[in-house]
């Protein structure tokens, strides 16, 4: 009997199970995912036999939408619903897309994040990307053929918390239980470190369609460190397609173009990038819906110089993160390529003039991304591994509260380690005043104008002291996906007050119901089940976990009283687990979670002093 | 049942003897050995319990390894352990001398990002870091030996002046390069 077996410590369900976990590689361009499958990282490819989803979403009355190529393949003749390149929009308002004017889409400015307006009504970048992420995750359900603990969800190293919120906001949309967002850089610097058995300072230089990265990782006795990173949120292989259509523009003396010759022209443009990198010049010829001819001939050397500004943008970036990690390019022993755009010529050019060496190419730069995402996940999800190893990363961007006259106080220093928090104190400036506001924002620059707003919230039932009095703690702590949390706290008084925040680009949880529901309309499961089939991953997980952490600290680590109170919150859970009530399985999961704490808490303790046992008193004469 | 208590400090959470002079190895791999456990990547498919808990660990950990790792910050952190103020804001009385000093630095920074001299700069920046040297020698007598925390707290303030002027010398290297 089922509930008999989970009340007996030590007996957990077979622990060398493997424990089904994907890593997705969501582009600007193109989406993967990947997987871990007899200890090798493999891409998952679709029914056809392909490895790249194209990151596009056709939305069509009525309809699901399509995604990949054959929204793709639509997107010259329906270009108002047809949304590519969606991650440059994830975390952005209309006011921050300096090239929004010659975007082909409808556009609504709507407070925090921008929105589009398609055939199947107002959608959100998040709902789009979650479009991409769904498709992704049947691939993986249909290949994998059993229960996903989890996925890995890759994001630029130069997201902001904002666009960091939003993917972690899409996964969700999903389906897609989260273990961890991962920096892309990171992920294939675990892609060729442990293929390459690399130790040392190692640097990836990694140009996607649409964001720019460089981090500086030291990989030494299986920690992977990330010394620094820097890049540009809004430059990527896009702007290289963008600089050859302008050009066709200036050529052709062609008047404002409809947005399908604008989206035609822009393919035609990428391809030819794509066919310079093989050749030393391309043809583009098109024909316009206003009958017009385009029909020109671009050589490398044109279209170099037409580049060179683009290239040169990522040479900044690149010496700033040497100079945060304290080194120099000579001390960098490898430049690991990464994304699609790193293929051109004048690229790879660059970079090795730039390090003194010719960078690393053996991985294929669209797939590496996905590969570490993999290799991450299926360790995230508890298997077991033969390398041991650990990844230590950072924030790409200062975080700070606004104080008088618009200037940042920078309290959480860009390239800190995560996770980290850090503390403040403010005081009160008038006499009696019983409420302060806080502003949170992210970014290098003094002025709270050139950051990025996160958070603004306010602190109330301050007790009434003289100006100055008050001690009001605001405490940053940014998690490992590189996520803030923010808490403020009188503490002169005792009285405390304290709030959390979200910042303001993320969905509240209604919101996410909200787009849940809208995404079903068309669907076959409903929202209630989706719901409750989470929940049962969860329990079963935690169910798990608790009955192994007890067969392995149960006896030396808490009272015979103590395992009581767990083994019938593991009972509880065990029987909330047959039924099909969502709210008791959800209680059920919180109750045992908060009867675990203190048992965890033992259990980290015992570990670090293990840990630390070898060489524990440090001897002390000064 | 005692179980890790926020309060301990940095030295003996990472397993150090609390005093100025530091086996930079040592600390790292006391820093490493311990993140290999409290890591939240390592509880990620666990409970949200652990999930907690392990970041609060890991944060601690990364908190302690970057204060001891920075010299001025593990000076500072020392004397705040003997409850001895740096008074780094409220006490700006330095030696006539050392502000001479400072004045000429700037004087000499600005002169040299006006010509574009980068050998200059450079020059500077080995002074600095001669500079920045003696201090921490100085810091070390001060902490470890001496126990003299009114002269550890003043080579501190001075400490912190260096850093920013070594700071603005990168910062106009920098400048120059690009």
């Amino acid at each position: 009997m089922a509930l008999m077996q989970i009340a007996e410590p030590g007996m957990s369900t077979d622990p060398h199970r493997h424990r089904l976990a994907i890593g997705i590689d969501l582009g600007t361009t193109n989406s993967l995912v990947a997987t871990v499958r007899n200890g090798i990282a493999v891409v998952i490819n679709d029914e056809q036999g392909r490895a790249l989803l194209p990151s596009v979403v056709r939305y069509r009355p009525e309809e699901e939408p399509h995604v990949g190529y054959a929204a793709q393949r639509a997107q010259s003749e329906d270009p108002y619903n047809t949304i590519v390149s969606v991650k440059r929009l994830m975390g952005r308002g209309l006011h921050d897309l300096a090239d929004a004017g010659s975007l082909p889409y409808a556009f609504v400015d709507a407070p925090g994040m921008v929105q589009l307006k398609t055939a199947c009504g107002i959608k959100s970048p998040v709902e789009v990307s979650a479009e991409i992420l769904k498709r992704l995750r049947e691939r993986a359900e249909h290949a994998l053929g059993g229960e996903m603990v989890g996925a890995v969800i890759t994001v630029p190293a130069y997201f902001d918390d904002a666009q960091r919120q939003a993917t972690k906001d899409a996964a969700k949309l999903a389906g897609l239980n989260v273990l961890r967002l991962l920096n892309e850089p990171t992920a294939a610097a675990v892609a060729y470190g442990l293929d390459n058995a690399a130790e040392g300072i190692y640097a990836v230089y990694d140009l996607g369609g649409g964001t720019f990265d460089i981090s500086i990782l030291r990989l030494s006795q299986g920690i992977f460190e990330v010394l620094a990173t820097n890049g540009d949120a809004a430059l990527g292989g896009d702007d290289f397609d963008h600089r050859i259509y302008c050009w066709i523009l200036e050529q052709s003396s062609l008047a404002p173009l409809s947005a399908h010759d604008t989206r035609l022209l822009l393919t035609k443009a990428r391809e030819a990038k794509e066919t310079l990198t093989e050749y030393p010049e391309v043809r583009i010829t098109a024909v316009l819906s206003t009958g017009e001819m385009v029909d020109l001939l671009l050589t490398a050397q044109v279209f170099d110089a037409l580049t060179a500004s683009l290239v040169g943008k990522t040479l900044g970036p690149t010496r700033k993160a040497l100079r945060d990690a304290g080194l120099t390019a000579d001390q960098v022993k490898g430049v690991v390529m990464v994304g699609g755009a790193t293929r051109m010529p004048q690229i790879q050019r660059t970079v090795a003039q730039f390090f003194k060496q010719e960078p690393l190419n053996n991985l294929d730069p669209d797939k590496v991304v996905a590969l570490g995402a993999a290799i991450q996940a299926n360790v995230l999800a508890g298997n077991r591994v033969a390398d041991d190893w650990l990844l230590l990363d950072v924030i790409p961007l200062s975080l700070g509260i606004e104080t008088m006259g618009g200037l940042v106080e920078r309290i959480v220093p860009r390239n800190s380690t995560l996770p980290t928090a850090r503390a403040q104190d403010f005081t009160t400036f008038k006499d009696g005043q019983t409420a302060m506001s806080f502003h949170v924002v992210q970014g290098e620059r003094e002025l709270v104008a050139d950051c990025r707003s996160l958070a603004k919230f306010e602190l109330r039932g301050i007790p009434p002291m003289a100006a100055g009095a008050a001690r009001i703690r605001v405490t940053l702590q940014v998690d490992a996906d590189g996520l803030l949390s923010v808490s403020a706290r009188e503490q002169s008084t005792g009285v405390e007050a304290s709030v959390a925040v979200k910042p303001s680009y993320g969905l509240t949880d209604d919101d996410i119901t909200r787009m849940l529901k809208d995404s079903y309309v068309h669907a076959k499961e409903d929202v209630h089940a989706r719901a409750l089939r989470e929940a049962q991953v969860e329990g079963k997980r935690l169910v798990e976990a608790t009955q192994a952490a007890l067969a392995e600290d149960g006896e030396a680590l808490l009272s015979a009283a103590e395992r009581a109170d767990i083994a019938r919150g593991l009972s509880a859970l065990a029987a909330a687990l047959e039924g099909s009530d969502l709210t008791a399985l959800k209680r059920a999961v919180e109750t045992l979670n908060g009867l675990t704490v203190e048992f965890a808490s033992r259990r980290m303790d015992a570990s670090v002093r293990k840990a630390l046992a070898g060489h524990r008193i440090e001897d002390v004469e000064c | 049942m005692s179980h890790y208590d926020f309060h301990k400090n940095h030295f003996e959470l990472l397993g150090l003897a609390p005093r100025f002079h530091l086996d930079a190895a040592r600390l790292d791999q006391a820093y490493r050995e311990i993140q290999a456990q409290v890591h939240p990547d390592r509880v990620a498919h666990l409970g949200s319990a652990e999930r907690r808990v392990s970041m609060q660990w890991a944060t601690a950990a990364n908190e302690a390894y970057q204060t001891l790792r920075e010299p001025l910050a593990r000076a500072r952190y020392l004397l705040h352990l003997r409850n001895v103020d740096t008074q780094e804001e409220t006490n700006t009385a330095m030696p006539a001398a050392f502000l001479m000093e400072q004045m000429e630095y700037r004087e000499a920074i600005a002169e040299a990002k006006a010509t574009q001299d980068a050998h200059a700069l450079e020059r500077l920046e080995g002074q600095l870091k001669e500079k920045i040297a003696q201090h921490l020698a100085g810091l070390e007598r001060a902490l470890d030996h001496a126990h003299d925390d009114a002269a550890a707290a003043a080579l501190v303030r001075s400490l912190r002046f260096l850093n920013k002027i070594s700071a603005e010398i990168a910062d106009a290297l920098d400048a120059l390069e690009q």
